[in-house]
């Protein structure tokens, strides 16, 4: 696959990269902005759980792009005025919203099917049209096709500027209504009962959303237009948990992984435009799933601490109970061997690591607990011997079925949980209660 | 679905709805802030409409009605509550920020306002939309369920947040579901059943004849007949 790319790759590549053709200047300007502004919409988008509008939206401006070239020939115009098609695209994308909306208010169907039928009727009632405005023996349509796959080479600088101007407005709307949009996102009743018009909000939003949408058709193409929509919001999400860091870092993604992918695009013969990108934007979404807060590695991360508490836990509280039975202080490793039922390996890593937080003293084939052990040993007892008299006495549960359930919540319990357990079973703060079941062979005092 | 819905709420009281499921308690709050429409009647609060109201009205909606992994903070949330005097299209300033952590405070939440919202309890969440209509800073407070499901720390801090309300003269209605705790916590009791089944002060209507009517099943001829609306409405509809 790589062997197929052309020598020159690199070459072409760098060229992009440090802006040696003027018009590759333009391309990655506009398709710099679009990025960004969709980026910032796009999280409104997500959060609002209307991500899928913008599919409906983006396929339906295929029709709208064919009736406008018609209409624009019709009058005596060239035809293919990017202003023109965009206005007959963003009309047909309005339309596909208001057949959304027509669809739930008059049947049953809910809006996950009134989407499929609006977006798929659009579409290809666009294709036929498109068929047909090719084979019109007047006017040039050649090209309208790149809007369905997005070709950002055909980027002129006029493009440029009016995608540019086109996104700082959307972006310095989305500015003003911050906080509004972020409270009908977040609870919509509570916002009407304050007499919010929840409505306009969500007109203005969904307006918005088509602007984009249509801007990104040149060059990202109609059939991916979303994902510069859904993808970098996303993935800022997989960062942050307020709201203004995750619209800025959505747009600052959607902006990246479009400069990126158009870059990419442009140094590779006949590789379209919006795909690259939407490939560029998924790498970044992967590896924020694999890296990112509550990742895959950093809970990977906390699993394995968890299961090392749980296991030094489970190892401090066998050393106490030996020692509860036997008072010389010294505790044999063959005896934890029957308490506990780890494989050999297990348990030397177990030991090691508890020996390394001096938690316990090893001499030989001897241990010893440290003080530091002695009271978390203690500790972890406790809460096991409270959690087992809570379940005899609150839960009714047979003494002989406890443990099990004690062993796993032991490792949780925290200081409220421990307080609330000693009004509960009125003990004495600091006692270590006796075990109500037998233990090691010996029977409950 | 409600029908008949007559009446007085009287101000500078704790007063509660109660009623079996599906009696309509939510519904009666939605349609008094305008939320769902009512086919006919009229909303009035200290002499004038709701519409001409909103701004002295805050509603605490139920708890499972928002998604809790949005990406706010509790302060947030509560922020949220000051908007109307930050203004539209302005961003929220120091002095909001400031009235919205003496919000949280008053819950007893103070040090948890930087936590993402998932990551409080559930008694603790109640507690921040408690919050967030307490820095609206309302004369009427409209809560759906605010004691459904929380520990007895979180009721405790909510009764105390609604006595301390009722003291400054301010009127909270809430649906409530906890039969045993009306009498201890509200003044007044609205009892309903697809229809008001009485209305008045606790020790005078809070009787076991008129919980016998409210809890002594559905009527089933009013709710067939509600049924009949319903389906004869989505014939009408365009």
């Amino acid at each position: 696959m790589l062997a197929d790319l052309p020598n020159d790759w690199w070459d072409s590549f760098e060229r992009a990269l440090l802006l040696r053709d003027a018009n590759t200047v333009w391309v990655l300007a506009g398709v710099l902005s679009l990025g960004i502004a969709s980026g910032v919409v796009g999280a409104f988008l997500v959060l609002r759980r209307r991500a899928l509008t913008a599919d409906a939206i983006s396929h339906a401006t295929l029709p709208g792009i064919a009736v406008a070239f018609m209409v624009m020939l019709a009058l005596g115009f060239a035809g293919k005025s990017l202003i023109g098609l965009l206005v007959g695209a963003y009309i047909a994308g309005l339309a596909s919203i208001a057949a959304i909306v027509l669809i739930r208010r008059t049947t049953h169907l809910k809006d996950d099917a009134a989407i499929g039928i609006t977006l798929s009727v659009f579409f290809g009632l666009g294709i036929c049209l498109l068929s047909f405005v090719q084979q019109m023996p007047t006017g040039n349509a050649a090209g309208l096709e790149s809007f369905i796959f997005g070709k950002a080479a055909t980027m002129l600088s006029g493009d440029a500027w009016l995608i540019g101007i086109a996104s700082l407005i959307v972006i310095c709307i989305v500015a003003l209504f911050f906080k509004e949009l972020g409270a009908i996102c977040f609870d919509e009743s509570w916002a009407a009962a304050r007499g919010w018009p929840v409505l306009g909000l969500d007109f203005l939003l969904t307006g918005l959303v088509a602007v984009m949408t249509v801007l990104a058709i040149q060059s990202v193409g109609l059939v991916l237009a979303i994902a510069l929509l859904i993808i970098p919001a996303s993935t800022a999400m997989l960062w942050s948990q307020r709201l203004l860091p995750v619209v800025v870092l959505s747009g600052v993604i959607g902006g990246f992984s479009s400069w990126l992918g158009a870059m990419i695009s442009a140094s590779i013969p006949r590789m379209p435009t919006g795909p690259v990108i939407v490939l560029v934007c998924a790498v970044l979404f992967f590896v924020s799933l694999m890296l990112g807060r509550r990742g895959i590695v950093q809970l990977w991360f906390l699993r394995l601490r968890m299961n090392r508490r749980i296991d030094r836990q489970h190892l401090l509280r066998a050393c106490w109970e030996i020692l509860e039975q036997d008072e010389s202080g010294v505790i044999d490793i063959r005896e934890l061997g029957s308490w506990r039922s780890w494989s050999d390996p297990r348990m030397k890593r177990i030991l090691r690591r508890c020996v390394a937080r001096k938690l316990i003293v090893r001499e030989g084939d001897r241990l010893r607990l440290t003080d530091a052990g002695r009271v978390r040993a203690r500790q972890v007892v406790r809460n096991h011997r409270l959690w087992e008299a809570y379940l005899i006495h609150h839960a009714d549960i047979a003494p002989t079925h406890v443990d099990r359930d004690a062993d796993v919540i032991e490792h949780v319990l925290d200081g409220d949980l421990i307080r609330s357990l000693e009004v509960a079973l009125g003990s004495a703060a600091g006692a270590v209660p006796a075990s109500p079941h037998a233990i090691g062979g010996r029977e409950p005092a | 679905m409600l029908w008949d819905v007559d009446l007085d709420v009287p101000s500078g009281k704790l007063v509660t709805i109660v009623g079996p499921n599906g009696a309509g308690k939510s519904t009666l709050l939605k349609a008094a802030l305008d939320l769902i429409p009512s086919a006919s009647g009229r909303v009035m609060v200290f002499g004038k409409t709701m519409k001409q109201q909103r701004g002295i009205v805050a509603y605490v909606p139920q708890r499972e009605s928002v998604d809790w992994q949005f990406p706010v903070s509790a302060l947030d949330v509560v922020t949220m509550g000051r908007y109307g005097s930050v203004g539209w299209c302005r961003p929220v300033g120091r002095r909001h920020r400031r009235e919205a952590i003496e919000a949280l405070d008053r819950v007893g939440l103070a040090d948890m306002a930087k936590r993402q919202i998932s990551q409080l309890s559930g008694g603790q969440q109640q507690r921040v939309f408690l919050a967030r209509a307490l820095a609206q800073d309302a004369k009427l407070f409209l809560m759906d369920e605010p004691l459904a499901s929380v520990d007895a720390a979180t009721e405790q801090t909510i009764i105390e947040v609604l006595r301390e309300l009722r003291s400054q003269g301010r009127t909270v209605v809430v649906v409530h579901h906890d039969l045993q705790t009306v009498t201890d916590y509200f003044d007044h009791v609205i009892l309903i059943n697809m229809r008001v089944v009485a209305s008045g002060p606790v020790d005078e209507v809070f009787t076991s004849e008129a919980l016998r009517q409210t809890y002594g099943g559905q009527l089933t001829i009013l709710s067939e007949a509600s049924e009949r609306l319903a389906r004869s409405s989505d014939v009408k509809r365009p």
